[in-house]
């Protein structure tokens, strides 16, 4: 009994570290492939000097982190100033439970996988709200309320533009929305959607241009600017790990997950796994290039595009939707 | 069966001892993230009870938005904690017949005969397996048996919001916007007038 529980237990261990490892390793070469892209895109060489073509830098980097000593402000309040970039690390990495990597390869097949991944993204602001209010300072403070208003709204349009997938799908199941694209990728039927989906993702993981927690010009570094070391490591990881969680998202949604663009010979042998990762490095390289290229929004433009733009459209493809749906008799069921 | 046991007495212990917390933690804040446990805890129960679809819609509704907004108000209050103790005394007696209503409502709910009340022809709670999702299975009661339910919660709801739009809504007189429509129709010929200006003179 106790023998089976331990074997059990095994498994699952081995099932998360399958996953997480390689999540890690990932997030490393996306920092390269930042720092890479933006210095071509402004005709700089980009890291260059550890490894080949400085492709080891990020691991450099970290170890150095690593090696720094850990401060904790006096003033702070130091449980939740530790608890804060773990819960950040540890969110960003619960998510790849339900993520189906090809058909099959998944640690958790779970009914509602999207309202699981959908919990999880809308808990990732706890991290930054703890961070900000137990660093007992003005910037990180202002950093944290930013960021809180900001996670919130753009939930919002997040939450229907997911609502109008699931009417064309009939299932909160992953694996079962990426077999719904097997005809078309949601991509094209639900494009408005689609782009929506990705900018409301940026606002999400509080990238560029909507990166206001952090804005280095006005608030030094937002809500993480009394972390040093380890800490610091913790919150950077969590920052791409949920990065990349979010454009796989966007694979699963949109892009048609592990599936080839067409059915046809030399596409559908290669395995799902690479489909996948091939279209997650897409969706990756645009959240690159959009840093590359666009101005940081203001605070009020931020808030008026999340409320006052994508909600009612959001709201309206929602509805237009399901009355096509409808109409047509093409629910799914 | 061990596992399933388990989990169910740390959701259920966490759970408890954070409730606790929540009622006992000097600073408001603490109490508010004890809360936020609470519920994470509470909802990992209902996923133990096969209810995935309410366990996700807890965390959601409550731990992403409206505590995360709870968190937003108590941060931002300056909260002088001499002051909160002040009343304590004097509510202690109204607190306390409160919760012994509470207990002895329980207790008459735990120790009346089973056979007696509505429980008396359910099975013990416990996953029922079926084919069809939870999901799909709240939806089709939900927009069936309690469609006006459902509709009038949505209204009540719809009225609370309005009620406190319109408590909070002033008409700042000298507040100045930016009327975005206006500012992206703007070109060189309506935002530049050339002027000549003579020597010695102003415009």
């Amino acid at each position: 009994m106790t023998y089976d529980i331990l074997i059990t237990g095994l498994i699952i261990v081995a099932q998360i570290l399958a996953v997480v490892v390689p999540v890690l390793i990932s997030v490393a070469f996306l920092v390269y492939a930042e720092r890479k892209v933006l210095a071509l895109i402004q005709l700089r060489r980009g890291p260059n000097i550890v490894g080949p073509f400085g492709i080891l830098q990020s691991f450099a980097d970290a170890l150095k982190l690593i090696t720094k000593e850990n401060i904790i402000p006096s003033g702070s309040n130091k449980i939740v100033f530790i608890l804060a970039p773990i819960i950040t690390m540890v969110l960003s990495l619960a998510g790849w439970a339900v993520i189906p990597f090809a058909p099959g390869w998944v640690v958790s097949d779970i009914n509602v996988g999207i309202m699981y991944l959908f919990a999880v993204s809308s808990l990732g602001v706890y991290g930054i709200i703890m961070a900000g209010w137990a660093s007992n300072s003005q910037y990180p403070f202002l950093g944290a309320l930013r960021s809180a208003a900001q996670m919130v709204s753009y939930e919002v349009s997040i939450g229907f533009v997911i609502i109008t997938v699931l009417l064309c799908v009939g299932s909160l199941n992953l694996s079962k929305i990426v077999l719904a694209q097997q005809t078309v990728w949601f991509a094209i039927p639900l494009l408005p959607m689609f782009i929506i989906f990705f900018i409301s993702a940026l606002a999400e993981t509080n990238r560029l241009p909507f990166d206001l927690p952090e804005d280095e010009s006005t608030l030094v570094a937002g809500f993480f600017t009394e972390y040093s070391s380890a800490s610091f490591v913790l919150f950077f990881l969590g920052e791409y790990a949920s990065m990349i969680l979010m454009s796989s998202m966007t694979v699963i949604l949109f892009l048609g997950g592990w599936l080839p663009p067409f059915d046809v010979y030399p596409l559908n042998v290669v395995p799902g796994v690479i489909w996948f990762t091939v279209k997650v490095i897409f969706i990756l390289f645009l959240f690159i290039w959009v840093r590359g290229t666009f101005p940081r929004y203001r605070y009020d433009q931020l808030m008026r595009l999340g409320w006052k733009v994508f909600l009612p459209f959001s709201l309206f493809w929602v509805v237009a939707t399901s009355g096509f749906l409808v109409y047509f008799d093409m629910l799914p069921n | 069966m061990v596992l399933y046991s388990l989990t169910f007495y740390l959701f259920s212990s966490v759970a408890v001892l954070s409730s606790l917390m929540v009622i006992s933690a000097k600073n408001p804040v603490h109490s508010v993230l004890f809360l936020i446990l609470s519920f994470v805890n509470a909802s990992g129960l209902f996923v133990l009870l096969g209810a995935e679809f309410l366990a996700m819609i807890l965390v959601v509704v409550y731990v992403g938005a409206v505590a995360v907004l709870f968190l937003f108000v108590v941060m931002m209050l300056d909260i002088n904690f001499v002051k909160l103790r002040e009343g304590f005394l004097q509510y202690l007696p109204f607190g306390a017949l409160l919760g012994i209503v509470l207990v002895i409502e329980l207790g008459i709910l735990f120790l009346t005969d089973r056979s007696s009340n509505i429980y008396n022809n359910q099975t013990p709670l416990q996953p029922i397996a079926n084919e069809v999702e939870n999901t799909k299975m709240i939806g089709q009661i939900l927009y069936t048996k309690y469609f006006y339910l459902f509709q009038i919660c949505g209204i009540i709801l719809l009225v609370a919001m309005i009620g406190s739009i319109t408590l909070t809504l002033r008409d700042k007189g000298g507040v100045k916007r930016q009327n975005i429509d206006s500012q992206n129709t703007v070109d060189a010929s309506t935002a530049i007038e050339k002027k000549k200006v003579k020597i010695g003179e102003g415009i």
